[in-house]
């Protein structure tokens, strides 16, 4: 019978499936970090229980450590938590690349970085955005506390089979409309439930024509679509990226020649059915822009702030509110809206790919008076990598701050946060009341975006832009 | 897990779509390595005002809603991160039960829960029950009308009635295997464990990909 590449994936991981319909799936991966832990370790204590698979459990500290000096933690509370994932890890024989590790970084960026993302494989973390794996043709999805400690103990999820959609890009995007447009684009579409139920398989020509870490941004945004996990089928641009870099985890030699024979075998068959399929001409979508709170208020940023009434999906008195707390009027042009602040990071767009695409429009431009910019690298190889390539003086230069691996400024655990009333310009994944700081005002978009907005002040059209690439 | 199966209680209700789990638990609130302590920490910046007095304008302040057990709200309640303590939170200020109506469109059904937090409330037994939108609007205004009303969710039944003077019900859909969980109370990963020779079996003809 033909399958979809989620159903090749699931029914390689079923280990027992109940009468009630519930299965158990085996997990290959188990990511941890430092903030949805503690209570998992705490219980398998209290229960007396160990961890299944040390050897399949990876850990390391990215949500709320400091991105300018990491060898003072300031806050006691955060010191206390990352303390606490360094002792879990040594009582229970977890590897942890901790922040004395030149391997440590966002979870959601090391894990391809270490060839422990693989296609084929199961892959969970105490983290929504554990969406992102699903580039490789992984299926990758966040979980909650509970989970992480069930898959300690068992390595296995008790899960429900979820619904199969069919999302194709067709044609060519244009230059400069980057994998977040095209995934704030679906969230637009379909809203920000629109996929609650259902695993997404990314397809069609713009998705095939996307770099790994570009299929990495469009899937790890799956979660803001409402969706647990978004896939992309493996192919050769996958199967170069696992054999490049180091990647101590992807297998070699004779383990390599079979695998790929499985990973090639993962692709969707033909004449197989998904539950839902939408098609987008990717062709015709323009640089994304959220001018609201939920990451579904979002529009071409050659739009104006909608009215109240101008938006299907959410109630008026809802957007009335986004609108009060953005403080936006309706009518006004994106490209007339100032920014205080610039956010280039976070597992959605902070790959060396992204920080190239930024430094080439930071490049012999300043950024504009009284605006503050934060650069964070989303691992530390991403940073030796940025620093090998010159790309830290062009920011430097530019007048942006340079900052050590994490998740800084896209949840602001750490320091790195807005103040009350101000507006930022973020390549992070989601604009929600309060995510950057109480107050803050959060605006979604690309990297090459963001580094234009930093040098204009207010948003800007990237395609009207005069610049060239850099390389690596 | 403390076995559910029917709560009597007072209703509060928050007219919001796409309560994130942000705005239910914020993050400076995530520092903690316990599962205590959350709920005085429910929708804190909805809450207080920035003098950190209570804002008397959100729901859940006001003085008709104190020691409600039961939360109704709108659809896609908990969307975003996966955080566990946004259901600890919801559970710690005191509710037992939160509602949520999913919304038929054109462009489909928006649930009533997103997904990881209606996972996350069945580990830890908080009754997610989804309604039809004009049922919520219902409840919506008969709460409005008689303030303090109670009502109580009877899981066997699946059934939520509104206690007024002339009894309003409405049947409610579960899933068969969380209603189970839920009413037996059971240790999810004792019920794994149990299944260790199944996942020995497995494990001995399954390749996990690993370089070692």
């Amino acid at each position: 019978m033909s399958q979809t590449l989620f159903d090749k994936i699931w029914d390689r991981h079923v280990v027992k499936t109940f009468p009630d319909g519930v299965s158990l799936i085996y997990i290959d991966r188990h990511l941890v970090h430092e903030v949805t832990s503690p209570q998992a370790f705490e219980g398998l204590r209290l229960t007396n229980r160990r961890v299944r698979r040390p050897d399949l459990t990876f850990a390391t500290m990215d949500h709320n450590v400091p991105t300018d000096d990491r060898e003072n933690i300031k806050d006691p509370i955060s010191k206390t938590q990352i303390d606490q994932l360094v002792e879990n890890c040594r009582q229970f024989g977890i590897t942890l690349y901790d922040l004395k590790s030149e391997l440590q970084g966002i979870v959601h960026i090391i894990g391809p970085e270490l060839g422990l993302t693989l296609p084929g494989t199961t892959i969970v973390c105490g983290d929504s955005h554990t969406s992102t794996h699903g580039a490789f043709g992984s299926l990758a999805f966040g979980i909650g506390t509970s989970e992480v400690e069930h898959v300690l103990a068992t390595q296995c999820l008790p899960q429900k089979r979820p619904k199969t959609f069919r999302v194709e890009f067709s044609g060519k995007t244009a230059p400069r409309v980057t994998a977040k447009d095209l995934i704030l684009k679906l969230i637009g579409n379909i809203g920000t439930a629109g996929g609650t139920g259902y695993v997404l398989e990314y397809c069609g020509e713009a998705v095939r024509a996307l770099s790994m870490e570009a299929r990495m941004t469009m899937c790890n945004m799956t979660i803001e679509a409402g969706a647990r996990a978004g896939l992309i089928a493996p192919d050769e641009t996958t199967f170069q990226y696992l054999a490049s870099g180091s990647r101590p985890y992807a297998p070699k030699g004779k383990d390599w020649d079979n695998a790929l024979k499985l990973w090639k075998s993962l692709p969707t068959d033909e004449g197989a059915s998904y539950e839902r399929e939408l098609v987008i001409d990717a062709s015709r979508v323009a640089p994304q822009i959220t001018w609201g709170t939920s990451p579904g208020m979002v529009l071409d940023v050659t739009s104006r702030v909608p009215a109240p009434d101008e938006v299907p999906g959410y109630s008026p008195k809802d957007v009335e509110q986004a609108l009060k707390y953005m403080g936006l009027k309706p009518g006004t042009p994106f490209t007339e809206v100032k920014v205080d602040t610039v956010f280039i990071g976070s597992c959605t767009n902070a790959r060396i790919e992204d920080l190239r695409a930024a430094a080439a429009v930071f490049k012999g431009r300043k950024v504009a008076e009284g605006m503050r910019v934060l650069v964070v690298p989303g691992s530390q190889q991403v940073k030796k990598q940025a620093e090998t390539e010159g790309l830290d003086l062009i920011f430097k230069q530019a007048g942006a701050d340079w900052r050590q691996s994490g998740c800084s400024m896209c949840l602001a655990m750490n320091p790195d946060q807005l103040s009350p009333g101000e507006r930022c310009a973020s390549t992070s994944n989601r604009n929600f009341e309060g995510r950057q700081g109480k107050g803050g005002r959060t605006h979604l978009v690309s990297p090459e975006m963001a580094a234009a907005c930093a040098i204009a002040g207010h948003f800007v059209d990237i395609r009207t832009w005069d610049y060239e690439p850099v390389h690596s | 897990m403390e076995p559910i199966n029917i709560q009597r209680g007072k209703i509060a209700i928050l007219d919001t779509a796409n309560v994130d789990t942000d705005q239910i638990i914020a993050k400076q609130f995530l520092k903690s390595i316990k599962r205590t302590g959350f709920g005085e920490f429910l929708f804190y910046d909805w809450r207080y005002l920035p003098s950190g007095d209570p804002d008397k304008n959100f729901p859940l302040n006001r003085p008709e809603f104190a020691g409600a057990t039961i939360l109704v709200a709108k659809n896609n309640f908990g969307c975003g991160s996966s955080r566990e303590h946004a259901v600890w939170a919801v559970q710690q200020y005191g509710f037992k039960v939160v509602v949520a109506p999913r919304r038929e469109t054109a462009g489909g059904t928006i649930p009533g829960f997103a997904d990881i937090f209606r996972s996350n409330s069945v580990k830890n037994g908080l009754l997610t029950v989804e309604l039809s939108e004009p049922e919520a609007d219902e409840i919506f205004q008969m709460v409005e009308r008689f303030p303090g009303l109670e009502a109580t969710i009877n899981l066997e039944e699946q059934r939520l009635v509104l206690h007024l003077d002339e009894e309003i019900a409405f049947h409610f859909d579960i899933e068969a295997s969380v209603k189970n969980r839920l009413m037996h109370g059971l240790d999810d990963i004792g019920l794994s464990m149990k299944e260790a020779p199944a996942i020995d079996a497995f494990e001995a003809r399954h390749d996990v990909q690993l370089r070692r």
